[in-house]
C-alpha cells in the first residue's frame, strides 16, 4: 500500500470505486459542510475537498479535510497549483499528511480572473504534473524538491490528478494523461462524463496505451438539476459536451420532476460507465445535491460499499 | 520590444500638481517605437497638463526633451542643463528608463507617464500584443516556438489544464487560443511531438532582486562586480 487510504484499498482490491465532493464555505461556519458529510457518510469511499474552486476564497481544503477526518469520513484533498508556490505546496502537504490526510488530487485550479479576487496574482510556480511528481518524490524517496536531505517523517498520500477527456484533439488528452501516471498519478477522477460514446471512445485510445493498468481511472458525473444548470454546463464550462437531445430529455419532464429525471440520467450514466473497460470508479460531483447521494448510490447498486481492513 | 501606454491623465496631473517647472522627457527608444513616449506623445501630454493646471486655476511651466534611449546613462545624461531648470520630470520611457533618470538626478522627483506593459510584437499599428514575459530560461525550443509562459493564461510546462474549451480557446476567454494546443498542432505538424512527452521540471525561476546579465565575452571585465 502507498498510503493505506480506504481509496486506495477499495480500487487495489478491484472493487468499482465511488467518491464525491463537497464545497469549502465562504468563511469559518462548517455547519454546512457538516450536515452535507452526513448526508454522505458510508455512502461513498472517499469524499472530495475543493481547493477554492472557481477562484472563489473558501475554507482551506486541508481544514475542511481535518473536520472530515474528524468525523470519520476520509477525504481526498484537492490542490491547485494557483495559490501557492512549492515552498507553501510542500509546507502544506506535510501538515496534511500530520492531519491523517490520506488521498489527495492535484489540479491547476480555475484561473483567477473567474472569482471574487480577480486581480490577484497567480503563482503557478509548478503545475499539476510537477506537483504529481512532487508527491510522489516525497512519499517514495522521502525527499523534497530539489533536495537530497531526508524529509523528518512520512508522506503515505494516494495521488489522483484529473483529465480532461472531451476537448479535441482528443489524442493529446491521452498523451497528457500518460504524462500524468507518468509522473506518479495513482488515481484520475476526470471531468463530468455526458457524452458516453465521447468516453468511451477516448477510453479505447487510454486502454490501447496500456494506462488503465497503471492508474485506475474514475469518472466523473454531475447530476443536472435544472434545464438551466445544464444549459449552462453545455456553453459556459469549459470541456463538458452536453448533447441538445439530453437538454430535450429534460426538457420534455414536468419543471418539477427534472431534478428526478437528472438523477434518472445519472444512475444510466454509472451503469454504462461500468461497463465500460478500464473504469474503475465514478466521481459524483453532487453539487447542491449531496443530500440525494444516498439514493444514487442505491438505484445504482452501488451501496453498501466495501469495509476493508 | 518593450510596449508600454500612457496613464491617464488624471493620474499624472495628480503626481505634478504641486510642481510649478515640469521637464517630460520622451524616450527615443522602446515607448517611442510603440508610439506612448516619443517626441509626438510627451508635447501631447504637456499640452493636456498645461490645460488641467489653467482649469485648476495653477500655473506651471512646460518643456519636453526626448533622450535617445533612458536606459543609458550616457543619454540620459545629457540633458543635464534642463534637469537643473526643473522641480520635478515626467518620464516617458518604460520603466527602466523612469528608474535610470531618478538614480542620474538624485535630487529630483521622476514621475512615470507610461505604464509599462510588456514585451511583445506589432500586429498593427498601435496593436501589440505580449509574446515573451522575460523569464530567463527560454522554452520555446520544445514547444514549437509558442511561448508557454506567456501565451498559457496559467503559465503551465507541461500541457494543458482542464481549461480548454471545445472550440480550441482558453478558460479565460473566447478570444484567446489555448497555447497548449497550438503547441500540440505545431509539433504535431513538424513531426516533433516527442518534444512534449516526456516531463519537464519544475522551473528555475530567477526571482531576487533586481538581475544582472553579464554579456557572453565580457566577462572578465566585470568579474569584479560580479563577486560582490
Amino acid at each position: 500500500m502507498k498510503s493505506g487510504s480506504n481509496l486506495e484499498k477499495v480500487l487495489s482490491a478491484g472493487h468499482f470505486a465511488v467518491t464525491t465532493e463537497i464545497g469549502s464555505p465562504r468563511g469559518s461556519d462548517i455547519s454546512a459542510i457538516k450536515k452535507k458529510a452526513e448526508y454522505v457518510r458510508g455512502r461513498t469511499d472517499a469524499v472530495n475537498v475543493t481547493d477554492c474552486q472557481t477562484a472563489m476564497v473558501r475554507m482551506s481544503s486541508i481544514s475542511v479535510a481535518t473536520i472530515l477526518i474528524q468525523m470519520g469520513i476520509e477525504p481526498v484533498m484537492q490542490m491547485t497549483c494557483r495559490d501557492r508556490n512549492r515552498i507553501a505546496m510542500q509546507s502544506d502537504i506535510f501538515g496534511a499528511s500530520a492531519l491523517g490526510i490520506r488521498n489527495m488530487l492535484s489540479i491547476s485550479g480555475d484561473h483567477q480572473s473567474f472569482g471574487d479576487q480577480k486581480n490577484s496574482k497567480k503563482v503557478f510556480d509548478i503545475d499539476s504534473i510537477q506537483l504529481v511528481g512532487m508527491v510522489k518524490r516525497l512519499r517514495d524517496e522521502r525527499k523534497m524538491l530539489g533536495d537530497d536531505k531526508p524529509i523528518e517523517g512520512e508522506i503515505p498520500m494516494f495521488i489522483g490528478a484529473a483529465a480532461n477527456p472531451f476537448v479535441p484533439p482528443v489524442e493529446f488528452r491521452a498523451l497528457h494523461l500518460k504524462k500524468k501516471i507518468d509522473a506518479g498519478a495513482d488515481f484520475i477522477q476526470t471531468q463530468a462524463i455526458y457524452d458516453i460514446k465521447g468516453f468511451r471512445k477516448w477510453m479505447r485510445i487510454v486502454c490501447d496505451m496500456g494506462l488503465d493498468k497503471r492508474c485506475r481511472i474514475m469518472g466523473g458525473l454531475i447530476p443536472l438539476k435544472t434545464v438551466k444548470m445544464a444549459q449552462f454546463l453545455q456553453t459556459k464550462v469549459p470541456g463538458i459536451t452536453i448533447s441538445d437531445r439530453l437538454i430535450n430529455r429534460l426538457k420534455g419532464v414536468p419543471g418539477d420532476k427534472v431534478e428526478d429525471e437528472g438523477m434518472t440520467i445519472l444512475c444510466e450514466s454509472i451503469e454504462e460507465l461500468r461497463s465500460i473497460e478500464g473504469v474503475s470508479g465514478v466521481h459524483i460531483m453532487a453539487i447542491g445535491l449531496e443530500h440525494r447521494v444516498p439514493e444514487i448510490t442505491e438505484r445504482a447498486n452501488l451501496y453498501p460499499r466495501p469495509v476493508l481492513n | 520590444m518593450i510596449k508600454a501606454e500612457r496613464k491617464p491623465l488624471e493620474e499624472i496631473y495628480n503626481m505634478v500638481k504641486g510642481y510649478s517647472s515640469i521637464l517630460s522627457v520622451g524616450c527615443g527608444g522602446c515607448t517611442s517605437v510603440c508610439l506612448a513616449g516619443g517626441m509626438r506623445e510627451t508635447i501631447l501630454l504637456n499640452k493636456e497638463l498645461s490645460d488641467c493646471f489653467m482649469k485648476e486655476g495653477g500655473k506651471a511651466v512646460f518643456s519636453v526633451v526626448v533622450t535617445e534611449r533612458q536606459c543609458n546613462e550616457e543619454y540620459t545624461g545629457d540633458i543635464s542643463d534642463l534637469v537643473s531648470e526643473c522641480d520635478c520630470m515626467i518620464s516617458m520611457a518604460c520603466g527602466v528608463g523612469a528608474q535610470l533618470l531618478a538614480e542620474t538626478y538624485e535630487s529630483k522627483p521622476v514621475f512615470p507617464g507610461l505604464n509599462t506593459m510588456f514585451v511583445g510584437k506589432d500586429l498593427d499599428v498601435g496593436l501589440y500584443q505580449q509574446n515573451c514575459r522575460t523569464c530567463g530560461d527560454c522554452k520555446l525550443g520544445y514547444t514549437g516556438g509558442i511561448c508557454p509562459i506567456t501565451c498559457c493564461s496559467k503559465s503551465l510546462l507541461n500541457g494543458p489544464c482542464g481549461g480548454t474549451c471545445l472550440d480550441g480557446s482558453c478558460e479565460v476567454s473566447r478570444d484567446i487560443p489555448c497555447a497548449w494546443n497550438k503547441i500540440y498542432e505545431r509539433l504535431k505538424a513538424q513531426n516533433r511531438l516527442d518534444n512534449i512527452l516526456n516531463i519537464h521540471e519544475p522551473m528555475e525561476w530567477i526571482d531576487k532582486g533586481p538581475g544582472i546579465l553579464v554579456q557572453q565575452g565580457y566577462e572578465s571585465r566585470y568579474m569584479k562586480e560580479e563577486k560582490k
